[in-house]
């Protein structure tokens, strides 16, 4: 049995050593959405493609921690916070133009680093019965008022929030922040895991409304199309309603650049942009292709979009202490 | 038997070597700063009583069971330790799902009820949630313990004059001390390095905070840091544990072989005997298996979604068990020298073991990229490593339910054989081994069914393209596809009980 499963072992090693000369991924996107994708893009082009799948931040720092000897070509993130963090420690190198061409501003990051593979907006999620009486707030800012006192949710400790406090210190300032943040906890915030328990927070009655992104509910909602849960954005350019992407760059220590740059313009090529819609409900990045049926159009997006580069986000330290300053983290 | 177990010792110091060198790194102002505020005492003070509230539960739900399992007339005493032992083959994160989607208006008890109940969180709820699926670890230590008490102790007691309740508490209590400790010490040690179920509780413990400074602040500095000072409080714990054990004699002195279990009969304790086991299973069993069924439900998955369940089954087999018989055989010789050798730096080594388990995962993994690129970049990214990883990693589980047996054999057999000429080696494998054979093996079945679920070494170790079921059940939970993980999830908790069954019918058969 043991020399069997040693024999095993070693087989799979050699495998794996033989393999060495495709196309590396590290994704923190999950097998379900990524696999696919893959499939397809070695069916077209003939690369083979190992992929290594984790969370986006412990992947990162995978990345950081192997050093000169990492054997990644490409990462894959879920935020945006992740592809700063390798930016910033000058772990990606610069993408071709034409990649990036053509794209709305708020999908590529200014150096040039890293492109943004879907899009999704942070939304106001609601309990439609039990908001028919509150006025709709017409700026996340409104959410401090006695009316909606201790029945408003939020995760403090998720990456999605943290990245929407950033943008909201670049936007307003860090006292203003600093105001709304206690404000809120003064209101009798509810705090939460991550986004679906904040979903499933209003559903079980425990709370009316919820910071979350645009995509969990439409999730809720496929499986179960009387959910009693609906969501909305709040007024436009509000930072509420921050549009933070999944993005995708190429490692510096990278051994094949030309197959990383091929499989990052396949992941933007229309048919893999209505496939990410269509999978996973979030935001195509490139004009002209159409948001899954529940999703706000294109041109609603960008217009209730705030003006935010998505690099002044990799400043996650600067709220993370304020986060502890305040008492959240 | 020293050379061994020095080595084994020297592997789980790899990764507190790492922690040093990373913390190190940090700009002092800015440590003092995180680590001196009252946020760190307050996240201290949630650890603790988490700790104690998990192991006062877990010793409520595993010693009642383990005694009528062993020593009760009980039916089905072989189907009830069987599925005793599977809830540790559930993923952490499934118990607490299972938990949170009771209450709520939208939870499994309203719809059957109407009534609406809170969704457990919180202290309470991270309580119930890990003493649910840790359990076991008390549950087979004592088991063991028992098995391996020798009756003619109690009968001497008996015929001394002490009556049912003074047997108890003065015979058994205190021979079953050891494996008490050496339960309680894994499980504490387990509730110091969780992260999964204290998130989705809410409840802030240490383990949350270094977490946070990997996930958030991609910062391994701080993480390292808050790691030392984790570690810290493990040393804490584990000589605390040391301490309790202290240096007692546990072995049978008397001549002649022992004799086979006393059974009890229960006769009008019956019923009791009979609603609290089923009141344990339904709380430990039951519930998980309610929620991965309704995930299920919600999308059933299709003929080829089985199929890539046997592949990922195959994989995380094919590191598991190599995983598993290895902690067991470097087990065995830092046990041995703990319970046998009365040497200074004995005990040390025992100690090591245990910081292997309370290392946070991600830390530990780290710990082995940095080494292993170092020193032999052409295994990394090899199941070799992951091998490595997991084996430092739960040596610890398989040392308890060793060293308890060890301490009860009496080293006068293994003299005996030494003395008729064998050398120590082969006196020990013909004397002391056939006796704790059965811990060894529960030792093994322990590893191997956490190394099934094993989650975060696994992601960033194995070589790429490994994804075993606890990564496919990962990669699909975190895009919020409940019903495509859970086949996945099943399979990790059927294919563990198999080999849960396997083990157990053979430790009946002796």
């Amino acid at each position: 049995m043991t020399r069997r499963l040693l024999t095993i072992s070693l087989l799979l090693t050699i495998g794996s050593l033989a393999s060495a000369q495709s196309l590396t991924l590290y994704s923190g996107r999950g097998e379900a959405l990524v696999q696919p994708i893959v499939e397809r893009f070695t069916a077209e082009t003939g690369i083979e493609v190992s992929v290594r799948y984790g969370g986006t931040a412990e992947l990162a720092v995978l990345i950081l921690e192997e050093g000169r000897a990492s054997p990644a070509d490409v990462f894959w993130g879920q935020d945006a916070g992740a592809l700063g963090a390798l930016s910033q420690a000058g772990r990606l190198s610069a993408l071709p133009e034409e990649l990036t061409a053509g794209l709305p501003g708020i999908y590529t990051s200014r150096g040039g680093l890293w492109v943004a593979t879907s899009g999704r907006a942070r939304v106001l999620a609601y309990s439609p019965e039990r908001s028919v009486e509150t006025p709709w707030p017409a700026t996340v800012f409104d959410l401090t008022e006695p009316q909606y006192r201790g029945r408003v949710a939020w995760a403090p400790t998720n990456g999605s929030f943290q990245a929407f406090v950033t943008a909201m210190r670049v936007v307003h300032g860090e006292t203003a922040t600093e105001a709304w943040l206690r404000g809120m906890i003064a209101n009798d915030v509810q705090a939460y895991r991550n986004n679906t328990t904040q979903v499933e927070a209003i559903a079980a009655g425990e709370v009316d409304y919820a910071l979350v992104n645009n995509y969990y509910l439409l999730r809720f909602l496929a499986n179960d199309p009387a959910y009693p849960v609906a969501q909305g954005f709040f007024g436009d350019g509000d930072v509420g309603n921050l549009v933070n992407v999944a993005g995708a760059g190429i490692v510096d220590t990278s051994d094949d650049r030309e197959a990383a740059e091929a499989f990052l313009s396949f992941m933007l090529q229309e048919d893999s942009q209505e496939y990410f819609t269509n999978v996973v409900f979030e935001y195509p990045v490139v004009p002209g292709v159409e948001p899954a049926g529940a999703l706000a159009s294109f041109d609603a997006l960008l217009a209730a979009s705030p003006d935010v580069d998505l690099d002044v986000l990799e400043d996650l330290e600067g709220t993370l202490e304020l986060l502890r300053e305040v008492g959240l983290l | 038997m020293l050379i061994p177990a020095i080595v084994a010792g020297i592997g789980t110091l790899v990764p507190i070597v790492y922690l040093a060198l990373r913390a190190f790194d940090g700009d002092l102002a800015t440590v003092q700063r995180l680590v001196l505020r009252e946020r760190t005492w307050t996240l201290l003070v949630n650890t603790l009583s988490l700790t104690g509230g998990v192991l006062a539960l877990t010793t409520v739900m595993a010693v009642p069971l383990a005694w009528l399992t062993v020593r009760s007339d009980l039916p089905w005493r072989r189907w009830v330790t069987i599925l005793s032992v599977v809830p540790l083959a559930i993923p952490g994160y499934v118990v607490a799902y299972a938990l949170i989607s009771l209450g709520g208006s939208n939870g499994f008890v309203t719809q059957l009820t109407g009534t609406i109940v809170p969704r457990p969180s919180g202290y309470w709820g991270a309580v119930a949630a890990l003493a649910l699926y840790t359990y076991p670890y008390l549950f087979l230590n004592v088991r063991a313990a028992l098995l391996g008490l020798d009756p003619s102790l109690e009968e001497s007691a008996r015929s001394l004059g002490h009556s049912s309740r003074a047997v108890v508490t003065r015979v058994i209590l205190p021979q079953l001390r050891p494996a008490l400790l050496a339960g309680w010490l894994v499980i504490s040690l387990y509730v110091l390095g969780d992260f999964g179920v204290v998130a989705l509780m809410r409840f802030e413990a240490f383990s949350y905070a270094i977490y946070l400074q990997y996930s958030s602040a991609f910062d391994r500095t701080y993480a390292a840091l808050l790691s030392l000072l984790l570690l810290g409080l493990t040393l804490l714990i584990v000589a605390t544990e040391g301490r309790l054990l202290g240096r007692r004699r546990y072995a049978r002195t008397g001549s002649g072989s022992q004799r086979a279990v006393v059974i009890t009969k229960l006769k009008g304790w019956a019923p009791l005997a009979y609603a609290y086991v089923a009141l344990v299973l339904l709380a430990a069993l039951g519930l998980p298996f309610l929620v991965l069924g309704s995930w299920i439900l919600l999308a059933p998955p299709s003929l080829a979604a089985w199929q890539s369940v046997g592949e990922a089954f195959v994989r995380t087999a094919s590191v598991a068990a190599p995983a598993a018989i290895v902690t067991a055989l470097a087990a065995m010789p830092i046990a041995y020298l703990a319970a046998r050798v009365r040497l200074r730096g004995s005990r040390v080594i025992e100690r090591l073991a245990y910081l292997g388990y309370a290392i946070p995962p991600v830390s530990l993994a780290l710990a082995l990229v940095f080494f292993s690129l170092r020193t032999v970049p052409w295994l990394y990214q090899t199941t070799t490593i992951l091998i490595v990883a997991y084996v430092i990693s739960f040596l610890a589980l398989a040392i308890g339910p060793i060293r308890s047996a060890l301490m009860q054999v009496p080293p006068r057999l293994e003299e005996a054989a030494r003395s008729l000429g064998r050398v120590p080696f082969v006196a020990f494998f013909q004397t002391t081994f056939p006796l704790i054979r059965r811990p060894v093996i529960a030792g093994t079945a322990l590893v191997l069914m956490v190394a099934m679920k094993e989650l975060p070494l696994t992601f960033l170790l194995a070589p790429t393209g490994f994804t075993t079921l606890a990564v496919r059940v990962f990669t699909r939970t975190s895009e919020g596809m409940m019903a495509e993980a859970a086949p996945f999830a099943l399979a990790i908790v059927l294919f563990s009980s198999l080999f849960v069954g396997l083990l157990v019918s053979y430790e009946g058969r002796r």
